[in-house]
């Protein structure tokens, strides 16, 4: 086929490739904290095999509630297992349950949202009113009071955080889709003859998705605060796995003569919290300016 | 005449507000022929983009249509189910639109918004409409498509993005092409290129094209017919040529003298006094009657329905040959 030649001299061919994630992420100073923070702990948790000294469930009887030397760098609680050990083995637990706990709510709230922004009329209306009743309760009592009924252990908090994290993430997809939608480009994908469906993975999706994507961070946040709760109160992680929560709650009797067996895992919580709330703020500067 | 590809007749769109309903098409018809290429032509507000979007089913809610049929191939759209709608969407009659940095998803690379047509309508390979879209992106002069296609929307200029939309819209080389005003957003040097761009690739490949814009220098440029839209109906139509030496449309006629000529310098530029009627209230005469110099008695009460003019054309005007009369003693296209 003959190629058309339009003139093209007054055409700016391309306007500069404006500078993208991968040439900024490491002057987006939070991103850089948070990611460090992150990764190290992320690091510790998976090398934990390797690096704790002891393990988790090794009572050296000899050294019952000991304090900080050369063999139990943080000491050791009242059966006699290393307080360092089973920090690094709680994060494995804990990171692990966070981040799964994350991404079961995330697609369930997304696929929602998107129906119900998208189709709107009947189907946004049953999901919103849903979401109405979810928000209705405070996010923490509710994941308690379903463990509660549900059983402790891992697979009820999944289900739990589940059925209730999944509206926050319906409400962000279904408020981007709704001003998305408007746009021309959707229009112009339904004048092309694109399906419904086609229309919103292809095309929708990635236009909404970076929002529920730094949302997540600070959900992984929430979620691994309401799995330490769970702990606490021995609705979590069921012993003797070692659980960040339930590592606070048992060194709380002996907090007037061992203070570090509850402080400790309540700093590993702190910066956990920490380093995922950077990361999640680094990555909304970085995506929105995007 | 044989079998127009596309025939609109008296097509009506309502839209309901709380305030009335709105009349936005009304009663309107015109018809297109294999490899044509007609101006919609009017002022915002006519009802013109309205037509365009009615044809394919794309109205805006709470738009919808009244009555009137589209007859594409024999086929009605109006009353076409969905599915087989969107099947003819993009394949046999595509789309172009008026702001090619909005109407390109700002998140996928322009090869693949290229490659989606021919991948979902004709079936192709991922491979093979990857080479289609160099093939279109080549067509339209995008030059360097293999560096391009990886492009995204906002890394290209404002011409090489409609030139983008405009391969998007042959992907899979549909009869016909309706375009939403495509050289507005554009500045006129690149306007001129796109409709360079349009003609050539008119001839090139056939497809016949329905072309809505405000600006009668682009219909002269690129149309065969056109037909003037005011207040949701068409006043008149006929062959570009005909209609710019001889309007027989006061409004027509208004429309060109309020264009600049650079040839023929007046004192100053005609503008049409008035605005256009609401669209709720309902009309007892001509709608154009409360701003035509030429209206009289008999202008005020009654249907002005097209009705046959001198030369193959229609006109909705009863006073047409004193408008036409107008024109001759103070011609509006110096060399037409």
């Amino acid at each position: 086929m003959a190629a058309v030649t339009a003139p093209l001299a007054a055409d700016p061919l391309t306007i500069p490739r404006a500078r993208g994630f991968r040439h900024r992420w490491y002057r987006t100073p939070s991103f850089v904290a948070g990611l460090v923070i992150v990764g190290l702990m992320v690091g510790l948790a998976i090398a934990a095999p390797v690096v704790a000294p002891y393990n988790p469930d090794h009572q050296d009887l000899e050294h019952i509630l000991a304090g900080s030397s050369a063999h139990h760098w943080l000491g050791t609680d009242e059966l006699g297992r290393d307080e360092w050990s089973r920090m690094l083995y709680a994060a494995r637990v804990d990171l692990r349950v966070g981040f799964l706990a994350v991404l079961f709510p995330f697609i369930l709230g997304t696929t929602l949202g998107c129906v119900a922004g998208y189709y709107a009329r009947f189907a946004d209306t049953l999901i919103m009113r849903l979401v109405d009743v979810v928000v209705a309760f405070p996010f923490t009592v509710l994941i308690i009071a379903m463990v509660f009924v549900l059983g402790p252990g891992t697979r009820s908090i999944y289900i739990a955080i589940t059925l209730v994290g999944w509206v926050s993430y319906a409400r962000i997809i279904r408020g981007e889709i709704l001003v998305q939608k408007r746009q021309e480009y959707v229009l112009a994908a339904r004048g092309a003859g694109l399906g419904d469906r086609r229309i919103i993975i292809r095309h929708l999706l990635p236009n909404v998705i970076t929002q529920a994507i730094v949302f997540s961070m600070s959900d992984i946040v929430l979620d691994i605060l309401a799995i330490v709760t769970l702990g606490y109160l021995g609705l979590g992680i069921q012993p003797p796995t070692p659980d960040w929560g339930a590592m606070i709650a048992d060194g709380q009797q002996f907090l007037t003569t061992k203070w570090e067996l509850s402080t400790f895992p309540g700093i590993a919580i702190v910066i956990t919290g920490l380093g995922l709330s950077l990361l999640g703020d680094g990555l909304a500067d970085l995506l929105r300016a995007e | 005449m044989n079998d127009p590809l596309l025939e609109v007749r008296d097509l009506r769109v309502e839209i309901p507000l709380a305030r009335g309903v709105v009349h936005a098409v009304d009663g309107v018809s015109f018809s297109v022929g294999a490899g044509e290429a007609l101006g919609l032509v009017g002022e915002s507000g006519c009802g013109k983009s309205m037509t365009l979007r009615a044809i394919l089913g794309l109205l805006p809610r709470p738009a919808e249509i009244s009555s009137g049929q589209v007859m594409f191939g024999g086929i009605d759209l109006v009353a076409m189910a969905p599915r087989p709608l969107r099947d003819i969407r993009g394949r046999s009659i595509s789309m172009i639109f008026q702001e090619p940095m909005t109407a390109l998803n700002p998140v996928m690379r322009v090869g693949e918004q290229i490659a989606e047509g021919p991948q979902h309508h004709l079936g192709q390979s991922r491979r093979s409409a990857r080479a289609r879209a160099l093939e279109l992106m080549r067509m339209v002069g995008i030059p360097d498509p293999v560096r391009r296609a990886r492009a995204y929307p906002h890394e290209l200029s404002g011409g090489m993005r409609q030139r983008v939309m405009i391969a998007i819209a042959l992907s899979c080389s549909p009869q016909l092409i309706l375009c939403d005003e495509p050289t507005t957003a554009l500045d006129v040097t690149i306007q001129d290129q796109i409709l360079k761009l349009l003609l050539s690739l008119r001839k090139e490949t056939g497809v016949a094209v329905v072309l809505v814009t405000h600006d009668l220098a682009v219909v002269a440029e690129t149309c065969d017919s056109l037909a003037v839209m005011y207040a949701g109906e068409v006043v008149e139509t006929g062959a570009v040529g005909d209609v710019f030496r001889l309007p027989r449309h006061p409004y027509t006629l208004g429309l060109m003298r309020s264009v600049p000529d650079f040839d023929v310098v007046r004192d100053s530029l005609a503008s049409i006094p008035g605005t256009p009627p609401d669209l709720v209230s309902s009309f007892e005469g001509c709608r154009f009657a409360p701003r035509c110099q030429f209206a009289k008695q008999d202008c005020l009460a009654g249907t002005f329905p097209l009705r046959v003019a001198p030369g193959g054309r229609q006109t909705a005007c009863i006073h047409d040959e004193e408008c036409a009369e107008a024109a001759r003693r103070d011609p509006v296209v110096s060399s037409a």
